[in-house]
């Protein structure tokens, strides 16, 4: 187990590191927080909105299912960037910036 | 030492197959089918039962459905399904056990397992039978509820995405405890981490087992305990000799499994309705016994409202979820408790980077998601084809819609094809109880080896073979007692249970982990007055929430029935048998339970809501906040750098897959 021993305290305040963990964080929360109350307003509107539920939209097809569907395309549709920015930005952060401290 | 276990599992598992055998021989029926052969029953007691057993049972356990249509697996179909998945799950534990050599190898297969195959076994371990079964059961009998509730169980992955999984993969090794205790004072710590993970594992595979045992019951006919016996052997054997490599690859058989029974399912029923969504739709709105149902059954309209259009309305939300709060409260669990799960979290050590972690997310969120979009396609497609009438009248809650629709369109092809379906549905919810059930008993077991045997009872100085040795003797306690809980909860009622697996990893676990990943002044008091406080708060909710059975309620109920049919005969109405059935069953009912108190000696719940989230989350957050400020540690302040630098960057991250 010879590690090397990092000085941990150097690398917080490391520019590149305070740029990727601030980059990480105001994604990360708003996005959580988007998808967070964007799914609520499901329940809460189902149950306080029933009338805007029951609008048909296509043929049979209602605004609630239609709404209740779309939660499952904008979860995937969120993950997906995650995914595309987390590949692009995040993952070359950290790479440039494991690359310095060796 | 290994042999010494592969010896009691056999012995086990022989105990339960002459045990199982017992009754056949003495009860069978003269036409009892003879499918089995020696050589494959011996290695799979849970599907020997079934065959030997069936008629047996059929005579002893009343059916489900006394004048309804009865729900039969065909053993001669169903059974060669089972002894295939066992056979090939068994052949994976070989093959994993061969490469199960260190305690990295037995918790987390090593880290090498890929972010696709880790995506499929995330999904496998979280899509349960009773999310299979009971959504498509609520969407058949309840219309678009059912797919409203379905919602959340897939949005919780946004939480584990973007919070928990690559933090997780970055500081953590096997268990919860190694990410809490980083810069916290390990020993209690462990402790109180491995006790929360046990408690949600324990509620989870109570829940879980009684399932099992119920299901199994009800589709193939075979008694409750043999059942619950034969599929506790088999996720024993899966996890002492496979670890985590068999578990995964168990979970993504079932997987496969699943999805592509209810994709070929939802095929026939979108066939039915020439693949047109509008028709589909059309067709729910229009169906005569949805609208009789809606109308008698849901609303309670004895006489139809002129004009009220009740097959649109099963497609509007507010037939099933009828407390708004109650429904929020479970929302905030699923989102949150999902990412606090123990056995989820546990899949992140498997794979090697954290990129491979946000890859398994994703493909767990498309699998996932996909499948509930099947699930309300399958639902409403049993509403249609099936009637909720006919689900209604077989299983609670309409629990085996999926199966009876499987049933009738297959049958609608030939009478072949429907026993084949529904014999692959019974064998995909099977492998779906194992792959579940698999994974809390690892789970719980590398919280008790690896958290208090190896690092608080012997700080942690361990070789790689006792380690194994320890988690694989864990394992089997584990299962044993997962088994003898599911015989015994029989006749409990354990429907509150996976909602208290989600409140108490939801308050207890999520609070903690978080602000240990994230919170510079989180520490050791933090940690533990939030996992105690959380996890109390939650169970404590619960214990005085509706979801207990309050016999004063059920006495009130039955007198209301009672009154009712007492004064319909005091009209000089004569009552009809089954009234008359009812009559005598709710005057018991009533004699019973008069006098009886709930078990915390309550006569009505305390608190009004079955999920405790709202308030119990709150309350976690609150006490881990309150524990850190109220006792300062200057050293978990100067560890945070490390611990926020290693789960951002997973720096030294080696060093965790390493030792």
């Amino acid at each position: 187990m010879a590690e090397k021993q990092y000085d941990w305290g150097a690398i917080a305040k490391n520019p590149k590191f305070v740029e990727l963990h601030r980059k990480k964080t105001t994604f990360l929360v708003g996005w959580w927080v988007f998808s967070t109350v964007f799914y609520f307003l499901l329940p809460i509107g189902a149950a306080y909105a029933p009338s805007l539920f029951k609008i048909k939209v296509l043929g049979r097809i209602n605004f609630g299912y239609l709404f209740a569907l779309s939660q499952f395309f904008v979860s995937w549709g969120i993950a997906m960037y995650y995914a595309h920015v987390a590949n692009k930005d995040f993952d070359r952060l950290t790479r440039e910036l494991v690359e310095e401290l060796k | 030492m290994r042999k010494w276990i592969a010896g009691i599992t056999l012995a086990l598992s022989l105990g339960s197959f002459a045990f199982a055998e017992e009754p056949a021989k003495t009860t069978a029926a003269p036409g009892a089918p003879v499918a089995v052969s020696a050589p494959a029953a011996a290695s799979a007691p849970a599907a020997t039962a079934p065959a030997a057993t069936t008629d047996a049972a059929k005579a002893a356990t009343p059916a489900p459905a006394p004048e309804g249509k009865k729900l039969k697996a065909n053993p001669m179909v169903t059974i060669p399904i089972f002894l295939i998945i066992i056979a090939v799950t068994m052949s994976v534990v070989v093959w994993s056990a061969k490469r199960t050599k260190s305690a990295a190898d037995f918790y987390t297969a090593g880290g090498g397992i890929t972010g696709t195959q880790n995506g499929w076994a995330i999904a496998g371990d979280y899509m349960s039978a009773a999310s299979f079964l009971g959504i498509s059961g609520i969407i058949s009998l309840y219309g678009y509820d059912g797919f409203m509730y379905s919602v959340g169980w897939l949005v919780a992955y946004i939480t584990v995405l973007l919070i928990v999984a690559e933090p997780c993969r970055n500081a953590g090794k096997y268990t919860l405890g190694d990410i809490l205790s980083f810069r916290t004072e390990p020993k209690p710590v462990r402790a109180v981490a491995a006790l929360s993970t046990v408690t949600v594992s324990t509620f989870y595979l109570t829940a879980q087992m009684v399932g099992a045992g119920k299901l199994m019951q009800l589709l193939i006919g075979i008694p409750y305990k043999f059942a619950i016996i034969g599929v506790g052997i088999l996720m024993v054997g899966y996890v002492v000799f496979g670890g985590m490599t068999a578990t995964t690859w168990v979970q993504i058989i079932k997987a496969g499994l699943l999805m592509s029974g209810a994709f070929l399912l939802s095929i026939l029923v979108a066939a039915k309705s020439g693949f047109s969504p509008f028709q589909f739709f059309n067709d729910i709105a229009t169906s005569s016994n949805i609208i009789e149902h809606v109308q008698k059954t849901v609303l309670k309209d004895p006489i139809a409202v002129a004009g009220f259009d009740y097959g649109q309305r099963f497609l509007e939300p507010g037939l099933f979820l009828k407390q708004p709060l109650d429904q929020i409260s479970l929302g905030m669990a699923l989102v949150l408790g999902t990412a606090g799960m123990p056995h989820i979290l546990m899949r992140f050590f498997t794979v090697p980077t954290a990129q491979a972690a946000r890859k398994s997310v994703i493909v767990a969120m498309f699998i996932i998601g996909f499948f509930y979009i099947l699930t309300t396609l399958l639902g409403f497609g049993a509403a249609l084809h099936v009637t909720p009438q006919a689900v209604s009248k077989v299983g609670k809650g309409g629990n085996m819609a999926a199966m009876m629709l499987a049933q009738q369109l297959g049958g609608d092809i030939s009478p072949f094809i429907g026993d084949l379906l529904l014999a692959f549905l019974c064998a995909v919810a099977f492998a779906t109880i194992l792959a579940v059930v698999s994974g809390l008993v690892l789970a719980a077991s590398a919280a008790i080896a690896h958290d208090i045997y190896v690092n608080v009872i012997k700080d942690g100085h361990a070789d790689q073979h006792e380690q194994v040795m320890a988690a694989r003797v864990t394992s089997l306690c584990v299962g044993a007692a997962g088994i003898v809980i599911g015989i015994a909860a029989e006749n409990q009622n354990v429907a509150h249970l996976v909602a208290l697996a989600f409140a108490v990893a939801s308050s207890g676990n999520l609070p903690v982990v978080v602000m240990s990943l994230f919170w510079r002044k989180m520490n050791t008091a933090g940690v533990i007055s939030g996992l105690v406080v959380g996890t109390v708060a939650a169970i404590a909710l619960v214990m005085v929430s509706p979801n207990m059975t309050y016999p004063k309620k059920i006495a009130a109920d039955a007198q209301k029935v009672v009154t009712v049919l007492e004064k319909k005969q005091a009209d000089g109405a004569v009552l009809t048998e089954k009234e008359m059935k009812d009559l005598d069953k709710a005057r018991a009912d009533y004699e019973k339970n008069k006098d009886g108190k709930s078990m915390l000696g309550l006569d009505k719940p305390l608190f009004a809501l079955k999920n405790p989230g709202i308030i119990s989350i709150p309350l976690g957050f609150i006490a881990a906040i309150v524990g850190c400020l109220a006792f300062p540690s200057r050293r978990a302040e100067e560890m945070f750098d490390e611990i926020y630098v290693r789960q951002n960057t997973g720096i030294g991250m080696a060093k965790a897959i390493d030792h």
